[in-house]
C-alpha cells in the first residue's frame, strides 16, 4: 500500500487508455466540475476499479449505482483521498488534483456524508456543524455566535433544529441532515450522499429530497448512491452505473428505465459459467404438501423488513432475488435469529419457535452463511480445522470436544469433498483465499446436519471455479433432502439453482413462483417494479430539471 | 503557583447555572445531579446522626484534606472523557513530592522546585500520550508502564522519607484564607477549586476541550470531522501528568514529606471519584464539576465513617465499591437504552 | 541435513521466541555477576538455590497469570484478582484461627475449600457484570478490585490474621519430595489447565470468541458461558495465590497479601505473548513472562542495584513489549528489513 502514492497521470501525454464517455445529449454547456477519468485501483494485486470514469456537473444529483463490490464506494474514496489512484485523472474545477487526504478533498469543495452518520451524538447540533471552525470570543468558543451561525445554516436548508440540542436526542433522520448542514457550512461544491435513505422512512426521505432539491439549486452537484430504485428515478438527473469495478454506462435518467437500469446494474457476466445441469429445477420431486421444514408468517422487523411470508420444504432450494438493501439479507438475518423479529411466527417443522438468538436457530437445525464472510464468518487466526468444527463444537459445549480421531477424519472428508485448497487443516484461515474460505465456511454449517441452509451470498468475491463448485454443492445437497435458502446478487445463479423463486424489493417480497422458465428478464423487470412486462413505459415521477 | 491556577474563577459558573436553572434538567447532567444527591443525602444524613456534622467547618475540612484528590481528579476526567485511562497519576503524586523534598533539601529555589515538579509530571504525561496515540497502544498499559516508571524514580531519589522544611513551603501549608462569616480554608483549597473552574472552561469554551468530548464520542467521526484527534489525545495525558503533579505538591504541603511509598493506590481514588461523578468510563459524556462531586462524596463516607467511631475504617472502601457499582450499572442501563 | 535451515526459520518464527530469549539472557546476566547463580544444593533433603526461588516466589503470579491469559483471550481483563487473593487468604486464615482444631489437616482443608469455594462466587460476580450486564470488563472487575480489599478486612476485622497450622502455611513453605509445594502446585495448575483447555473444546471457542465474536455468536457459541467459565476460573487461580501467600507468612495481611500482582499477572500475560486485544493465547508464554518477572525482581539485587528500582526495569520491559507488539514499530521494522536488500540489490544494479 506504501508504494500506491503514483502520480494521478501516468505520463500526462497519454490519456489512460480511456473510454470516451460520450458527450451526454441534453447537457448545458456548463463544465463539469469533478471529471475522473481512467481511475484504476487494485488492493493487493486484485482490481477494485478498473478504468473507471465518472462526471458530475454543478447543479444536478448525480446516482451512482451498483450491487456490493461493484466499486461505488472505492470510487467514492478515490474522489474524497481515502485511497489514493493507481491509474486515472481527477480534475476538479478544473485543476488536476491527487487527493493525499481527505482533508485535501475537503478543502477542494468536496463533502461526504456517509451512511453511519459521522458525527458525535454526545455534542450539540451546533458543534457537530461547526467544531473545527467555531466562531471565537475572548479565546474562547462562542456559543452563542455558534448556535446563531447553525441556525442560519440550518434555515437556508429548511431545517427547524435546535442547534443547543444535543444531537444524539434526535432520531437517526434528523442526525443525518445534521451531517449535510455540516457539509453545506463548508460551501461544498459537490456533495457525496452514501446511502443517506437507508434507515430513513418516507416522510423523513420527503423531507431529505427537499433540502437536496434547494441545494441542487444552489447550484452544488450532488452524488447520491441508494438501492431503492423509485428514489433514484425521483431525485436524480443522471446516473452512472458500476458493475464488478466496471463502468458500464452513464445515463440522463430521464432518458432511462428503471428495467434498463437494473439490466445494467445486474446484466450478465462476461465469464460464463459451465453450466450446471438444470435437472434441479426441471424435475420438480418437491412435495409441498408435506409439512415445510421452516415457515414463516408475517415476520418482520422495523427499519429492516415488512412482514414476510415464507415456506421452505424438504429437498426445495428457495432462491431469494433482488437488490442490496431490497431486504434479501434482512430476511435471512431474521429466520436465523442473528436479529430478532419485532413480529411474526416462525414454525420449524410445525412446531412454532421463537429464535432469540443463533443458538436457538441451530438446535432447530437451521444453519446461515452470512454475506459478509470476514467480519461475520471466518475467525481468522483460527486453523481451517477449528473454523470448521466452531459451530458443531458450539453445539456440543465446551465440556465434550470431538475426539481427535472423530476431528480429523471429519476434517480431512470436507477438505477432500469441497477441494478446499491449501488441504491442510492446520493452515491459518487468513491465508485462504476467499473462495476457499467460503467452503470451509460451507463445511462448518454441513457438519452440523442441518435441514435448513440460508446461504446469503455465498459466491461473491469468490473465483469462478470455487462458485461452479459450490453451485454444484448446493444442487447436491438439495437433491439429498435438504431446504436450502439461496440468495445472490447475480441472477443466473438464482434462477439455475432454485426450485421456487423469492423476489424482493424495496424490504418486502414482491414475488413468489416456482421457477418453471423464468426468464432473467422476467425477474429484471419483477426487481425493477413493473407488473406488467409488456408495460413498456416507465413510471416517471421526474420533474423537469432545474430551468 | 501555575499561571494556569491564578486564572480569575466564575467562567463557567454561568453556563452550568444557566442551564440547570432552566427547565427540567437536559439528561446529560442527570448523572452529575445524581452525584449531587448522593452527596447531600450522605451529609444531610450525617447532620442527622452526629453532632456537629453538617456544619460548614466540616464541609470546609472536605474541600482541604481533599485538595489534592480533586486536582487528580481533574486531570483523570480529561483522560476518561476521551475514553483512556491513566493508572500513572498515583504514583506521579508520589514523584511529586519526592523531587519537592529532594530539592528543597538540596537548596533550591521554591519556585524552582515547583516548576521542577510541574515540569516533570507534565513530560512524563506527554510522553505516555505519545506513546498511546503513535504507537497505538492501549492506554492501560502504556500508563501502567507510566506508573511504574514513576514509582521506580522516587526509589531513585531516595528510599526514605524526606522531610520538608523550606519556609515559604511551611507558611503556605500553614495559612488560611478568611471567608466571609469568621470561617477559613487553605491555599490549596482555593487551588484545587481553582482547576476545576480552568478545567471546566477549557473542556466547554475551546475547541480543545470540545475536541476531548469529540473523541470520547467517535473518535473515527472526530477525525473526519477534521478535528485535531493527535494532539488532543496526547493532550489530555499531559494534562493528567500535570494535574498529577500538581497535586502532588498539594500533597506535599499537606504531608510536609517527601515518600515514595506516598498515594500508593490514589488512581484507584481518582478513578472512583470520577465513575462517581457520572462521567462515562467510554468516553464522551461526564462533567468535571461532577468529579468534584465525586470526590466529595469519597471524603463524606471517610468522615461519616470517622465520626461514627464505631464504624471500620473498611467499610469506606466497601462503600465506594458499592457506589461504583451503582453508578457502572446504571449508566450501562442507560447507554443500553440509548445506542 | 537440508531441513536444519527450515527448521531454524520455524524455529524464528515461534512465538516463544523473545520471552524465551529474554529470560535466558536475564539468567546469562545473573552468573556473570555471580558465577554460582545457577547452583543448587540438598540440604535435610530440600532443594535450595536461586533458581528454585525464583520458581517458588513467582509461584503466586504465574497462577494468578494462568487465570487472567485466559481472561485475556477473551478480549477481557480481570483487575480484582489481588483483592480476590487477600480474600482467599482472609477466609482462610479467620477460619483456622477460629476452629476449635486450628492446627489439624482437617481443619486446613476445609479452610482452603472455604477461601475457594469464596472466589468462586467472587468469580461468578465479575462473570455476571462482564456477560450478563455487558459492562467493560476493566470498569466491571475495578468495583471488586475497590470493595475487595474492604472486604478482606471486614474478614479478618482489620487484625492480621496470624495462624498456626503446618499443613496451611506448607503451601507457602513447605517441601514435598525436595521441591517446595508452592512450585509443584503452580506447576501442577498450569499443567492441568494446559490440559484442559487444550483437550476439550475450551481453548477453541475461547480464541474463537476473543477473535471474532459476532462470527462465534453466529456459529452458535455461547460466549456468555465461555465468558463466566474463564472470569471464575481466574478467581479461582488468584483465591489459590492467596492461599499460597497466606500460608507463606502464616497469616493474612487484608492490606498488602497480594498488592499489585494483578499488574504483575498482566505483565507476565503480555510478556508471554498474549496480546491485550484477545484471541490467540499461549499459557506456555504466560509460564516464561511469570518466571522473568521474578528473575528480574531477583536480578536486580544480585547485580547489586537497590531492589526498589526493580519498578524502573519493569517500566523499561513494559515499554518494550508493548513497542515490540505494537503494530505499528512490527510493520515499521518490517519494511525496513524489506527494504534493506532491495536497497543492497539495487546497488549491484
Amino acid at each position: 500500500m506504501s508504494q500506491t502514492q503514483t502520480p494521478a497521470a501516468v505520463g500526462s501525454g497519454t490519456p489512460a487508455p480511456a473510454r470516451e464517455v460520450a458527450p451526454v445529449a441534453g447537457r448545458p454547456a456548463a463544465a463539469p466540475v469533478v471529471e475522473m477519468q481512467g481511475i484504476s485501483i487494485a488492493f493487493g494485486g486484485v482490481p477494485a476499479l478498473d478504468d473507471v470514469a465518472l462526471r458530475l456537473y454543478p447543479g444536478e444529483v448525480h446516482a451512482l449505482m451498483g450491487e456490493n463490490g461493484a466499486g461505488k464506494s472505492t470510487l467514492i474514496k478515490a474522489l474524497t483521498g481515502v485511497y489514493a489512484v493507481d491509474a486515472g485523472t481527477i480534475v476538479v474545477d478544473g485543476r488536476e488534483e491527487s487527493f493525499t487526504s481527505p482533508a485535501a478533498s475537503q478543502a477542494a469543495g468536496i463533502s461526504t456524508v456517509y451512511q453511519e452518520v459521522n458525527l458525535c451524538t454526545n455534542l450539540t447540533v451546533a458543534e457537530n456543524m461547526l467544531l473545527g471552525r467555531e466562531p471565537r470570543r475572548f479565546g474562547g468558543i462562542h456559543t452563542r455566535a455558534m448556535n446563531r451561525r447553525a441556525r442560519a445554516t440550518l434555515d437556508r436548508l429548511g431545517l427547524d433544529i435546535d442547534p443547543a440540542s444535543v444531537l444524539g436526542r434526535h432520531p437517526i433522520a434528523v442526525q443525518q441532515l445534521v451531517a449535510i448542514a455540516r457539509a453545506v457550512d463548508v460551501e461544498a461544491r459537490v456533495l457525496i450522499l452514501d446511502e443517506p435513505t437507508s434507515s430513513l422512512d418516507a416522510d423523513e426521505v420527503a423531507r431529505l429530497f427537499t433540502v437536496m432539491r434547494t441545494l441542487r439549486d444552489q447550484g452544488t452537484a450532488i452524488v447520491f448512491v441508494s438501492h431503492f430504485l423509485d428514489q433514484v428515478f425521483e431525485i436524480s438527473d443522471r446516473l452512472t452505473v458500476l458493475r464488478n469495478g466496471r463502468l458500464v454506462g452513464e445515463r440522463m435518467v430521464a432518458e432511462t428505465s428503471q428495467l434498463e437500469l437494473v439490466k445494467l446494474m445486474l446484466g450478465r457476466e462476461l465469464a460464463t459459467l459451465e453450466e450446471l445441469d438444470r435437472e434441479v429445477a426441471e424435475t420438480d420431486l418437491v412435495d409441498r404438501t408435506a409439512t415445510p421444514v421452516l415457515q414463516v408468517l408475517g415476520l418482520g422487523r422495523k427499519g429492516s423488513l415488512q412482514a414476510t411470508d415464507l415456506s421452505v420444504y424438504e429437498g426445495e432450494v428457495v432462491g431469494v432475488a433482488g437488490l442490496l438493501g431490497s431486504g434479501r439479507t434482512e430476511l435471512a438475518r431474521l429466520l436465523f435469529g442473528a436479529d430478532t423479529a419485532d413480529t411474526g411466527e416462525i414454525e420449524v417443522h410445525g412446531t412454532s419457535r421463537r429464535f432469540r438468538s443463533p443458538r436457538h436457530a441451530i438446535d432447530r437445525r437451521l444453519a446461515f452463511s452470512s454475506e459478509n464472510r470476514r467480519a461475520e464468518g471466518v475467525i481468522e487466526d483460527l486453523s481451517v480445522a477449528d473454523n470448521m468444527l466452531l459451530a458443531m463444537q458450539a453445539s456440543r459445549g465446551w465440556l465434550r470436544p470431538i475426539p481427535a480421531a472423530q476431528r480429523q477424519a471429519l476434517v480431512s472428508k470436507y477438505v477432500e469433498a469441497l477441494d478446499i485448497r491449501p488441504a491442510n487443516p492446520d493452515a491459518t484461515m487468513r491465508n485462504l483465499s476467499g473462495g476457499n474460505q467460503q467452503k470451509v465456511l460451507l463445511a462448518r454449517w454441513l457438519l452440523t446436519e442441518p435441514e435448513l441452509l440460508v446461504l446469503d451470498e455465498p459466491t461473491r468475491g469468490i473465483d469462478v471455479g470455487a462458485k461452479a463448485q459450490i453451485q454444484q454443492l448446493v444442487a447436491d445437497l438439495a437433491r439429498r433432502g435438504m431446504a436450502v435458502v439461496f440468495i445472490s446478487a447475480e441472477l443466473e445463479e438464482v434462477l439455475r439453482l432454485s426450485d421456487r423463486l423469492v423476489v424482493m424489493r424495496e424490504r418486502r417480497k414482491i414475488d413468489e413462483r416456482l421457477n418453471d422458465d423464468v426468464s432473467v428478464s422476467d425477474v429484471l423487470e419483477l426487481i425493477a417494479g413493473q407488473e406488467r412486462p409488456t408495460d413498456q413505459e416507465r413510471p416517471t415521477p421526474q420533474e423537469a430539471p432545474r430551468g | 503557583m501555575s499561571a494556569a491556577t491564578t486564572t480569575p474563577s466564575g467562567t463557567t459558573g454561568p453556563t452550568t447555572w444557566e442551564r440547570l436553572r432552566g427547565w427540567s434538567p437536559p439528561s446529560q447532567y442527570l448523572p452529575v445531579i445524581a452525584t449531587a444527591v448522593v452527596f447531600v443525602s450522605l451529609f444531610g444524613a450525617g447532620g442527622v446522626r452526629y453532632e456537629g456534622f453538617a456544619t460548614p467547618e466540616v464541609a470546609l475540612n472536605l474541600l482541604v484534606d481533599n485538595a489534592f484528590l480533586i486536582v487528580l481528579a481533574v486531570g483523570m476526567t480529561f483522560v476518561i472523557l476521551t475514553g483512556g485511562i491513566d493508572l500513572s497519576v498515583g504514583s506521579v503524586v508520589a514523584l511529586s513530592t519526592m523531587i519537592a523534598a529532594r530539592t528543597l533539601e538540596a537548596g533550591w529555589a521554591p519556585g524552582l522546585a515547583v516548576a521542577a515538579v510541574l515540569l516533570t509530571g507534565t513530560v512524563l504525561g506527554l510522553l505516555m500520550g505519545l506513546v498511546i496515540h503513535y504507537f497505538d497502544i492501549q492506554p492501560f498499559i502504556a500508563t501502567l508502564a507510566g506508573m511504574f516508571l514513576a514509582r521506580g524514580l522516587c526509589y531513585l531519589i531516595g528510599v526514605e522519607s524526606i522531610p520538608i522544611r523550606d519556609e515559604t513551603f511551611f507558611s503556605v501549608a500553614a495559612a488560611s484564607v478568611p471567608l466571609p462569616g469568621g470561617y477559613s480554608t487553605t491555599p490549596t483549597a482555593l487551588v484545587a477549586l481553582g482547576t476545576v473552574v480552568v478545567a471546566a472552561w477549557v473542556l466547554h469554551r475551546t475547541r480543545f476541550g470540545r475536541t476531548v468530548y469529540a473523541i470520547g464520542g467517535s473518535q473515527s467521526s472526530a477525525l473526519l470531522m477534521g478535528l485535531r484527534v493527535a494532539s488532543t489525545k496526547v493532550g489530555v495525558y499531559a494534562i493528567s501528568g500535570f494535574c498529577a503533579s500538581l497535586a502532588g505538591l498539594l500533597f506535599s504541603l499537606y504531608m510536609l514529606s517527601g515518600y515514595s511509598l506516598h498515594a500508593v493506590g490514589m488512581e484507584l481514588d481518582a478513578i472512583a471519584a470520577v465513575v462517581i461523578g457520572g462521567t462515562l468510563l467510554t468516553g464522551g459524556r461526564g462533567l468535571v464539576v461532577g468529579s468534584l462531586l465525586g470526590v466529595l462524596v469519597l471524603g463524606t463516607i471517610q468522615t461519616f465513617i470517622s465520626f461514627d467511631g464505631t464504624l471500620s475504617s473498611w467499610w469506606t472502601k466497601i462503600t465506594i465499591g458499592v457506589l461504583l457499582l451503582l453508578f457502572v450499572v446504571v449508566q450501562r442501563l442507560i447507554t443500553r437504552r440509548q445506542p | 541435513m537440508a531441513e536444519t535451515p527450515a527448521r531454524l526459520a520455524l524455529l524464528r518464527r515461534h512465538p516463544l521466541l523473545w520471552p524465551v530469549v529474554a529470560l535466558v539472557a536475564l539468567l546469562a546476566i545473573n552468573v556473570v555477576a555471580n558465577p554460582g547463580f545457577l547452583s543448587l544444593r540438598m540440604q535435610d533433603g530440600h532443594l535450595y538455590g536461586n533458581l528454585v526461588d525464583i520458581a517458588r516466589n513467582g509461584a503466586p503470579v504465574l497462577l494468578v497469570a494462568l487465570g487472567m491469559t485466559l481472561v485475556i483471550a477473551t478480549r477481557g481483563i480481570d483487575l480484582s484478582v489481588g483483592a480476590v487473593a487477600a480474600i482467599s487468604g482472609a477466609v482462610a486464615c479467620v477460619y483456622i484461627a477460629g476452629a476449635p482444631d486450628g492446627g489439624s489437616v482437617g481443619t486446613a482443608i476445609v479452610a482452603c475449600s472455604l477461601a475457594l469455594a469464596t472466589c468462586v462466587a467472587l468469580g461468578l460476580w465479575n462473570g455476571f457484570l462482564v456477560s450478563v450486564l455487558g459492562i467493560q470488563p476493566i470498569i466491571a472487575t475495578l468495583v471488586l478490585m475497590t470493595a475487595g480489599r474492604g472486604l478482606a478486612m471486614l474478614v479478618t476485622d482489620g487484625q492480621i490474621t496470624t495462624v498456626n497450622n503446618s499443613t496451611f502455611a506448607g503451601l507457602g513453605v513447605g517441601f514435598v519430595a525436595t521441591l517446595p509445594i508452592a512450585i509443584l502446585v503452580a506447576l501442577g495448575v498450569f499443567a492441568l489447565t494446559a490440559l484442559v483447555v487444550r483437550r476439550t473444546a475450551l481453548g477453541m471457542l475461547i480464541e474463537a470468541v476473543g477473535i471474532n465474536p459476532e462470527a462465534s455468536r453466529l456459529a452458535g457459541v455461547r460466549a456468555r458461558t465461555i465468558i463466566w467459565t474463564v472470569y471464575v476460573f481466574a478467581a479461582l487461580c488468584a483465591g489459590l495465590a492467596g492461599l499460597m501467600i497466606a500460608g507463606n507468612t502464616s497469616a493474612a495481611d487484608a492490606n498488602n497479601a497480594g498488592l499489585w500482582i494483578e499488574l504483575d499477572a498482566i505483565l507476565a500475560v503480555v510478556i508471554g505473548g498474549t496480546s491485550l486485544a484477545g484471541g490467540r493465547f499461549s499459557l506456555a508464554g504466560t509460564l516464561v513472562g511469570a518466571l522473568f518477572i521474578q528473575t528480574l525482581a531477583t536480578t536486580i539485587p544480585n547485580l547489586g542495584i537497590p531492589a526498589q528500582t526493580n519498578y524502573l526495569f519493569k517500566a523499561v520491559v513494559v515499554i518494550l513489549v508493548c513497542l515490540l507488539q505494537s503494530p505499528r514499530v512490527r510493520h515499521a521494522l518490517r519494511v525496513r528489513r524489506r527494504t534493506l536488500p532491495m536497497t543492497a540489490k539495487a546497488g549491484v544494479a
